[in-house]
């Protein structure tokens, strides 16, 4: 069945324009066509996380999503979070210095879901934590460190806002 | 990885327009709206439609509207997290807030909508137990009979669910809404699930309940409904009963929870045993139960609501 359909995609503040056949996945579009390979697909039926990604925002199971669905929408994937090529963002950096990362298969995932819940909770406790990633299964079972490196990262975020609102003159927002 | 199979994608923005669709491709067509459902069913083969019909652009599709007279809408492409952060949802209809909150996973909750969780018919859908204690209904719509009205048509949630898996919505028809009567005088809601190892596991047992007390404190309306007990989620007519127009003591709870328990039909299967579901059950209740007449003991206002 010919069924090809194109679109456009805003990945990482990137536009694309792609011939998409309909039965094709958001998780298949950015490995196979867009060479983002930070993505990765693990159940492929929305259990694991693996595949978690911020459709306008808001995190999804790309594995769950018809790359027709994200057409004209905003996706930021693990390669769009750092600031530039240099820099990690700090959610990565607190990942690496707190040995968050085993296998690495879920990391992209879990950091992804964390970018989620550090964007409307910035000072999140352990349960919170552990409650925004309850949709990310690590099976090296290294989740201690994961929980612990988003609590230093929200607070790293945290204190980074606060010197930007000194050297503004304003409140941290 | 699992194939998917082929279709055709439609991705109509207006009510009528998916009308249409429905109405030309009738039996061959299956809507979707947040696919967490759908996109497992079509990989394992248990879906195999000619043609996908997606929700998710139908403009105005998403709202929720709560209105003190006429109550809560909530749009047929509402998502769940939408519902659990909805203010209005949280004060006025706690049960079913916690429920949107507690189950499965963020991921899904961005993505999964109410009529969805409704429409598919499962026993264990952890939205219709709320919504049967709120007395919910859902407004169906399809093309009328000269193709350009609309004709529809409003179930009560309860005789919506048939069986499990089966749901009383045509082929042709589309849910618009669910609407939710407005709450009334002094009243309170809870809902309690259990599930065997986290939230993100489908829901073992639930019970929602939703109570309302007379000026002299004593039980005006009650109704209690279960979930994953039975071949559709139950109200429980026993249950409820037992506590109209009496004081709403331990004694009384415990044994208002034990009738409503006794109408459960439940079954062994993966996420729990028989024996297990006709332990917990009547545990669930009562604490459901003690959820509404503490906060209503504590409140006062006019809506208050045990969120759990």
């Amino acid at each position: 069945m010919a069924n090809k359909t194109t679109i456009e995609l805003f990945v990482n503040g990137d536009r694309y324009e792609l011939a998409i056949d309909s039965h094709r996945t958001l998780a298949q579009v950015l490995r196979e066509d867009l060479d983002l390979i930070g993505t990765k697909i693990g159940c492929n039926q929305g259990d694991c996380g693996a595949c978690t990604v911020l459709l306008e925002g808001r995190s999804v199971c790309s594995c769950l999503t018809l790359a027709l669905e994200a057409a004209g929408q905003q996706i930021t994937t693990i390669e769009g979070l750092a600031p530039s090529a240099e820099q990690l963002h700090p959610i990565q950096e607190a990942f690496v210095e707190r040995g968050a990362v085993q296998c690495g298969f879920c990391t992209a995932g879990m950091i992804m879901s964390a970018a989620e819940l550090l964007s409307h909770e910035p000072d999140p406790d352990d349960e919170r934590i552990r409650s925004g990633l309850s949709g990310n299964l690590c099976r090296c079972t290294g989740y201690y460190k994961i929980v612990d490196a988003i609590g230093c990262a929200a607070k790293s975020m945290g204190t980074e806002a606060e010197t930007a609102a000194a050297e503004t003159g304003g409140e941290p927002s | 990885m699992s194939p998917m199979p082929r279709f055709s994608y439609h991705q109509p923005t207006t009510v009528d327009e998916a009308l249409a669709l429905l109405t030309q491709y009738g039996a061959a067509a299956k809507l979707i709206a947040g696919g967490t459902e759908v996109l497992p069913k079509l990989r394992s083969g248990a879906l195999a439609p000619e043609q996908l019909i997606s929700t998710r652009r139908i403009v105005g599709l998403e709202a929720l509207d709560f209105d003190p007279a006429s109550g809560l809408r909530i749009g047929g492409g509402a998502r769940l997290s939408d519902v659990a952060a909805c203010p209005e949802v949280q004060l006025h209809y706690p049960a079913l807030a916690s429920a949107c909150q507690q189950m499965c996973t963020t991921q899904i909750r961005n993505m999964a909508t109410v009529s969805g969780n409704l429409v598919n018919g499962s026993p264990c859908a952890d939205t219709a137990p709320p919504l049967l204690v709120y007395g919910a209904s859902v407004h169906l719509v399809r093309q009328g009979p000269d193709g350009s009205k609309l004709t529809e048509r409003r179930v009560d949630l309860e005789a919506m669910f048939q069986g499990p898996g089966q749901v009383c919505v045509e082929p042709e028809e589309l849910l618009l809404a669910i609407e939710v009567p407005p709450p009334a005088g002094r009243c309170a809601s809870a809902y309690v699930r259990h599930s065997a190892r986290s939230r993100v596991d489908l829901v073992s047992s639930s019970a929602a309940a939703w109570l309302s007390l007379d000026a002299s404190g004593h039980v005006a309306q009650a109704r209690i409904a279960l979930g994953s007990v039975a071949p559709t989620p139950l109200r429980c007519p026993d249950g409820e009963a037992v506590l109209v127009g009496k004081q709403p003591d331990h004694a009384l709870l415990v044994q208002a929870a034990q009738q409503a328990a006794a109408m459960a039909k439940p079954i062994s299967d993966v996420r729990a045993s028989q024996a297990y579901r006709r332990a917990v059950l009547p545990v669930l209740t009562r604490r459901a139960l003690e959820a509404c007449v503490a906060r209503l003991q504590a409140g006062g206002s006019q809506q208050q609501g045990a969120s759990q």
